[in-house]
């Protein structure tokens, strides 16, 4: 069965086309929740990825055991499991990230991405498929999460990827950006109801782009046609 | 277009196919009740020994970044010069007015107590705030700091040292050197700075750091106090 999962096909899923985020709007309360800096989008996404991969990795290999009766409270039991051991790890190897991160940890459980993941594919393909389609999804959350939390922090705050280096380590320092100097904020976007309508913005961006390929598509497809004709 | 879709429409076809004949064999025991419970609980135990076994590889370097974190933020109230011992092996604990426990952290050099660090709370915008602050032997502030608030970013989050120089208005003072009833924010007839548009904030900051002097002054004798 794995041979007719194309990989070219998982990677675009969830880099674009099903993207978490801004096609399948999963996971809508912890990108509220982090996204007020970039720094903390990419914070969560990167423990996200580990928890996607690691998830689709278990249920994929389970899934000759687990039947569809009690598949639900197997997934929700194995997520859960690996959370906890994640925030565990975390708090004790990498405590000035987990510091900045710590309270939205737990909040990974709640992320009906990874239930939905492990249930509409990891569920019914090979380990290796389901751990690449783990970390394609996790790669397209990071990247939806690092965006949302880029433009509320430089509409918000002001900076970009403020407190980098806590995340990613002092060489990593350069990444801090003052956009705008003496800037006095923008209160809304950094409060929730700022992610809600950062968020509306890039879906309505998405949307656009989405059918401007199209309409290119489509022009070469008639204009193919038209050839032959 | 219409080869990739038929393509792929034979290969749902095929998926089902393979479906069913997995199914058939196990359907047995597998559709029974009992293997569903089985199942549950051997991923029940499976969970939980994977669970006591991460806690357990982890719970020594937890504790260890633990004493970190307190240690770090005891310095940022009690300066380094003002003790010689360890503050986390000098502790003592003292009944609060509520008759809650308050754990204090005592610096000493030559003998005797020189510097104090508790934690007090205060209640603000949005639930309580942790304060720690340091005093010395004669009750003037060393220093206060705020471990954990949910305050409104952009408002209330000034008490952060972070964020705003606030907390370094406590430095220096005391009982002796500003009168019990001026500790409270300029709108309440005070002597500390509120910010514009948060007023609830600081105010819950001061209230504390004054419940915390209070505390000092009742409690001096103990605090102060060297077993021999």
């Amino acid at each position: 069965m794995s041979d007719s999962v194309s990989y070219k096909q998982i990677t675009m899923d969830g880099l674009w086309d099903n993207n978490v985020i801004f096609a399948q709007m999963l996971a809508l309360c912890p990108l509220l929740a982090v996204t007020g800096t970039a720094t903390n989008g990419l914070g969560m996404g990167l423990a996200t990825v580990a928890v996607l991969v690691a998830s689709g990795l278990s249920v994929s290999l389970l899934r000759n055991f687990i039947t569809p009766q009690v598949r639900i409270p197997s997934f929700v039991l194995i997520i859960a499991c690996l959370v906890t051991i994640v925030d565990m790890a975390m708090n004790a190897w990498v405590h000035d990230l987990y510091k900045v991160l710590g309270l939205f940890i737990p909040l990974i459980v709640t992320n009906c991405a990874i239930l939905g993941r492990a249930e509409s594919f990891a569920f019914k393909q090979s380990p290796f498929a389901a751990a690449y389609d783990g970390l394609m999804m996790g790669i397209g959350f990071t990247f939806a999460l690092t965006l949302l939390g880029a433009f509320r922090e430089v509409l918000g705050s002001g900076t970009l990827f403020a407190n980098a280096s806590l995340l990613l380590g002092d060489t990593f320092s350069f990444m801090e950006i003052i956009i705008i100097p003496e800037y006095k904020g923008f209160l809304l976007l950094i409060l929730p109801p700022g992610g809600f309508l950062m968020l509306g913005f890039l879906l309505a961006g998405k949307r656009i782009i989405d059918k401007k390929i199209a309409s290119l598509r489509e022009a070469k497809l008639s204009s193919a046609e038209e050839a032959v004709a | 277009m219409s080869e990739e879709i038929e393509k792929k429409e034979n290969e749902a076809v095929e998926e089902k196919k393979e479906d069913v004949v997995e199914d058939q064999p196990k359907s047995s025991f597998r559709e029974k009740i009992t293997y569903q419970a089985i199942l549950l609980g051997v991923f029940a135990l499976a969970a939980s020994t994977l669970l006591a076994t991460s806690n357990e590889s982890t719970k020594d370097a937890i504790a260890e970044r633990m004493k970190e974190d307190l240690l770090a933020s005891l310095e940022q109230v009690v300066p380094a010069s003002s003790h010689t011992n360890d503050l986390l092996k000098d502790v003592i604990t003292l009944p609060r007015e509520d008759g809650s426990e308050t754990t204090i952290y005592r610096g000493k050099k030559d003998g005797e107590v020189t510097a104090l660090a508790y934690g007090v709370v205060g209640y603000g915008y949005a639930g309580a705030i942790s304060v720690i602050m340091g005093v010395d032997k004669n009750g003037e502030i060393l220093g206060v700091r705020v471990l954990s608030h949910a305050e409104t970013p952009g408002l209330g989050d000034k008490v952060e040292k972070a964020k705003s120089n606030w907390v370094e208005s406590f430095v220096g003072k005391s009982f002796a050197n500003l009168a019990p009833d001026k500790w409270k924010v300029k709108k309440d007839g005070g002597v500390f700075d509120q910010f514009s548009g948060a007023t609830i904030t600081p105010r819950a900051v001061v209230t504390a750091v004054k419940k915390g002097m209070d505390f000092f002054k009742t409690n001096k004798d103990k605090l102060l106090e060297v077993k021999q």
